[in-house]
């Protein structure tokens, strides 16, 4: 028996699918912008500071980067509870990404501070700039310059990795999918829609992510 | 019955890591042969071949693996085989491989200067032959570290296989979290020797893209 | 007293020795040469004058102030110590006219109107004032290593320090180079270059010093010296730089 796509019934629950949409989204936005803040934070302390903050930094970056994000994200959901801290799923899911994130952002943003020849820092010392004025005029621009493929291709990243979170019951898009799933039993059809949808998703950022690099960097 | 987590809990998770390192290598073969096939097509003469897995690359590269796992996993019913989530996973995880196993390679296969084939061209090799004996030769030395870095990716990646109800280590640490109420000391646990299998991995990438940096 | 005063450095790393007891006095208006092989020690000796490299013994100073003095504020004594270096080290990011202006601006404070005006006039006196909205990338090695001169001259040293500036640079650039060289040394400016252009140093060099290995190993006129070299080291060295 030849089996009939169709797809009618699952861009009908167009409405769930856009619920879950945005909360991916915003997942998406709290992740960036926390994992951007370790991730700067970090690699400071990685480049710039002493020996054991140095260490304390690799240690942090060494243990996310070698552990599934889904057993990070069971350890915080499930195992934090045992000490009385019981963070609902949402915010448990930020935090696990958020954490996730900065390991990997920790890397690019001192590969990028790390891209500026230390011949540019010492013509910038012999001008008697400041250590300061030297960060902010010299080091700055192209190291930002030469993170940002990186960090935006590690973004798209997460944007799709945060469709796990569906494991603990946010209401992300995937999640999206068993909902409709179970109300039209279209199976293979829900995901094909739904891996649509983040391509789209995908296309979008990935878009804003040129035209920010065109706008910063490469327009003169 | 609550149990509680013991030593032998933890002989169990380990045990299950065997399933992780099974999939780990099915998925890893699988991606290989695709990957090898997608590199070679995007450099062939052929534009509309280029384009295709250009294509094909950018839709799995926009998508993310759950997505994959599911679709193949509720897909497979359709062209008439049973759903059986090893295969559903070992097909879902070589796809979703090959598009970057695929891109690490066809970099590594670009990195090598053109004079290189105008050179093996000028001794009258064949284009297969350039590829054989000069270019490839060249480019794995190249593609070795991030093609190390992929098998950690991979060996992590392969966690979401549980979500499909695969038993390997996460999924072995779920149930005996459920059965042990104790889920901390079990996902620490299973953290630890995702930890033990991914870190070593990983600094051996490390110290070969060293090596390769100094040689060059 | 002299502008320049090295007195009696050493410098090291960990157990490979760079520079033993080496002592030099450079008056104002003094264009210096420092010659001699790779490895001599003569970039270092350049380095360590600017304060980028510390050293083990021994002191410089600069104008009276002590450079290998912790207390001394390192960031002032190098507005007034230029240094050129062989790369030519200027910010890709940022155009000819801002690569000039920065140091001014934000060190001196200078306001913009009045450091561009600086820009134009340092760029006159090496020849490129049509470059001033230029990038590093758009202009040719002998091109940006006078950019690089003209930034340097922008803060107004008492003495410049130059680190074979020539070296990365095609032969027929380099011609251009040593023009405005030349034309800073006519000014007056303190000089002392570290380089392998025998015929710059024995017209323009008011003293030329020979390094070898870590120490110097004879000095006096430039142009007596290289035409008579005393020591065996110097022929040696003389003959295979200049055939």
């Amino acid at each position: 028996m030849k089996y009939g796509l169709q797809f009618r019934d699952v861009f009908a629950a167009w409405e769930s699918l856009l619920d879950g949409v945005l909360i991916t989204l915003l997942l998406s936005a709290c992740a960036m912008l926390g994992g951007l803040a370790i991730g700067i934070a970090c690699a400071a302390g990685r480049v710039y500071g002493p020996g054991w903050l140095k260490r304390l930094v690799a240690a942090y970056v060494e243990v996310i980067r070698n552990t599934p994000l889904l057993v990070q994200l069971f350890l915080i959901f499930f195992g934090l509870p045992s000490f009385g801290i019981r963070l609902d799923g949402f915010t448990a899911a930020v935090l696990a990404l958020v954490i996730n994130l900065g390991a990997y952002t920790t890397e690019i943003v001192r590969a990028g501070l790390e891209a500026v020849p230390r011949a540019q820092v010492e013509a910038g010392h012999s001008l008697g700039l400041s250590g300061l004025q030297v960060f902010r005029y010299i080091v700055m621009f192209p190291a930002l310059k030469a993170m940002f493929p990186a960090l935006a291709s590690q973004f798209v990243l997460l944007m799709l990795a945060t469709s796990i979170v569906s494991q603990i019951s946010v209401e992300d898009l995937f999640h999206a999918a068993s909902i409709v799933q179970s109300r039209t039993f279209r199976d293979f059809e829900v995901y094909v829609v739904i891996g649509g949808l983040y391509l789209g998703l995908a296309f979008v950022f990935r878009g804003l992510f040129a035209a920010l690099y065109y706008w910063t960097f490469a327009r003169r | 019955m609550i149990r509680t987590f013991s030593y032998v809990d933890v002989m169990y998770l380990v045990a299950a890591a065997r399933w992780t390192l099974a999939l780990t290598s099915t998925a890893f073969v699988g991606s290989a042969l695709l990957g090898f096939l997608f590199a070679i097509a995007r450099i062939s003469p052929i534009a509309p071949l280029r384009w295709l897995v250009a294509a094909l690359v950018y839709i799995v590269q926009g998508t993310p693996l759950l997505v994959w796992l599911f679709m193949i996993f509720f897909g497979l019913p359709l062209v008439g085989v049973s759903v059986n989530p090893w295969l559903a996973a070992a097909v879902a995880f070589s796809v979703y491989g090959s598009a970057f196993l695929g891109e690490i390679w066809r970099g590594a296969l670009v990195s090598i200067a053109k004079t290189q084939w105008e050179a093996g061209a000028s001794l009258g090799l064949s284009t297969f032959q350039q590829l054989r004996y000069v270019i490839v030769p060249q480019s794995i030395r190249i593609a070795i570290p991030p093609t190390v870095g992929f098998l950690v990716q991979l060996i992590k990646n392969t966690s979401l296989a549980a979500t499909i109800g695969l038993v390997e280590l996460t999924r072995e640490g779920q149930l005996t979290a459920a059965g042990t109420y104790k889920p901390f000391a079990v996902y620490i646990t299973v953290a630890s020797i995702y930890f033990v299998l991914c870190f070593p991995l990983t600094q051996w990438s490390r110290s070969l893209e060293r090596k390769f940096d100094g040689a060059r | 007293m002299a502008l320049v005063e090295v007195q009696r450095i050493s410098k090291s790393y960990g157990a490979l020795q760079v520079l033993t007891d080496v002592s030099l006095d450079v008056a104002k208006g003094e264009v210096v040469a420092l010659i001699g092989r790779s490895g001599s020690g003569k970039s270092t000796l350049l380095r360590c004058i600017n304060g980028l490299e510390p050293i083990q013994a021994g002191a410089i100073r600069i104008d009276g102030v002590q450079v290998n003095d912790p207390t001394t504020n390192l960031r002032k004594l190098r507005q007034e110590v230029g240094i050129v270096f062989q790369s030519f080290n200027l910010f890709p990011h940022l155009s000819v006219s801002d690569n000039i202006t920065l140091a001014p601006r934000v060190v001196k404070n200078q306001p913009p109107e009045a450091a561009r005006e600086l820009a134009r006039e340092v760029l006159r006196r090496v020849g490129l004032e049509d470059k001033l909205d230029a990038f590093p990338a758009q202009l040719s090695g002998g091109q940006q290593q006078r950019v690089a001169i003209a930034r340097s001259l922008a803060m107004r040293p008492k003495v410049m320090l130059f680190d074979e500036v020539t070296s990365a640079l095609d032969p027929e650039l380099t011609g251009e180079v040593l023009k405005v060289l030349e034309s800073v040394a006519r000014e007056g400016m303190t000089m002392i270059l570290v380089t392998h252009e025998m015929g710059f140093a024995r017209r323009f060099g008011s003293r030329a010093v020979f390094m070898h290995e870590g120490r110097i190993h004879e000095e006096g006129r430039a142009a007596a010296m290289l035409a008579e070299p005393k020591t065996l080291e110097l022929q040696t060295f003389l003959n295979a730089v200049l055939h």
